[in-house]
């Protein structure tokens, strides 16, 4: 995956516009309702009997932000995604066993918050950068896979 | 997979709301795909794709006005996009992994728009509806 120079100081510059551990909340509690089968990985969370219980859910949140704040980690080398991700990859593979296309899903929920949130500013070449960083994250996470 | 009363009901109220920009909102739909995906712009060689073409216009009014008659027709939607389903399987043959994508940047759109409205649970409706519409489209394909 590779972004331009332009890109990357898009991919900044709105980033910095986020509250992290706010997007992750919502990030995440948005792809329990929006697919409802990720939920398989969160028995132990509680109340995801509805839309308001899961964005409300204090485990949620506290999980949203904690991937993102990993992601946005992620953010300060995007050259180096798959050395960035590497540990959490085997991690998410040996430990969680989580599928990988649950990474995609996530990073596409993502755009949609992003876009919620920044309106206009979001624009076409904005999201494409997006869409490039959130694939580049995904396949960093499912690199490690075997 | 069928859509829910609640979830019909989240649609056909937004609808009202998302048709006032319907236009506009194709042919941002059609820009953020063509942008973020540019494979597909290999169905569209004899468009010219610049932002802000006539054609791009005129083909985001005809997408978004398609959309439309799935609204008005939720409770048919196959009955309702039964030409475009054949349209779609003999003539255009649009690779169907490219209506996830549209959906995706359909969705994108609506919520830069409609930040308030588009709450998880319309995200969740709106999501499946266009997965419908979707699946209504590539249904005929073999």
């Amino acid at each position: 995956m590779v972004l331009t120079a332009d890109e990357k100081a898009l991919v900044s510059s709105l980033w910095c516009k986020m509250n992290v551990d706010e997007a992750g909340a919502e990030a995440l509690g948005r792809m329990l309702v929006v697919y409802p089968w990720t939920q398989r990985f969160f028995d132990h969370f509680g109340d995801l009997s509805s839309a308001s219980a899961v964005m409300g859910n204090a485990k949620v949140k506290a999980h949203g932000k904690k991937v993102l704040n990993s992601f946005s980690d992620g953010l300060k080398h995007l050259d180096d995604l798959k050395g960035t991700f590497a540990h959490l990859s085997e991690l998410h593979c040996d430990k969680l066993h989580v599928d990988p296309e649950n990474f995609r899903l996530l990073g596409n929920v993502l755009v949609c918050v992003m876009a919620r949130h920044l309106g206009p500013e979001f624009t076409p070449q904005a999201q494409a950068a997006y869409q490039k960083v959130v694939a580049g994250v995904a396949n960093a996470l499912a690199h490690k896979y075997h | 997979m069928s859509l829910t009363k609640a979830e019909r009901t989240i649609i056909t109220s937004m609808w009202g709301k998302v048709s006032t920009q319907a236009d506009s909102i194709g042919t941002e739909a059609l820009e953020r795909l063509f942008t973020s995906y540019p494979q597909t712009k290999t169905y569209f060689p004899h468009f010219d794709l610049h932002p802000g073409s006539a054609q791009l216009r005129a083909h985001g009014s005809k997408v978004v006005a398609a959309v439309g008659d799935a609204v008005k027709s939720i409770d048919n939607i196959a009955g309702a996009l039964s030409k475009l389903s054949e349209l779609h399987a003999y003539i255009l043959r649009v690779d169907p992994v490219n209506f996830k994508l549209l959906s995706h940047c359909l969705l994108v759109t609506v919520a830069a728009r409609f930040p308030a409205d588009f709450t998880a649970e319309a995200h969740a409706a709106w999501d499946k509806f266009l997965s419908v519409v979707s699946s209504v489209l590539t249904e005929k394909y073999r």
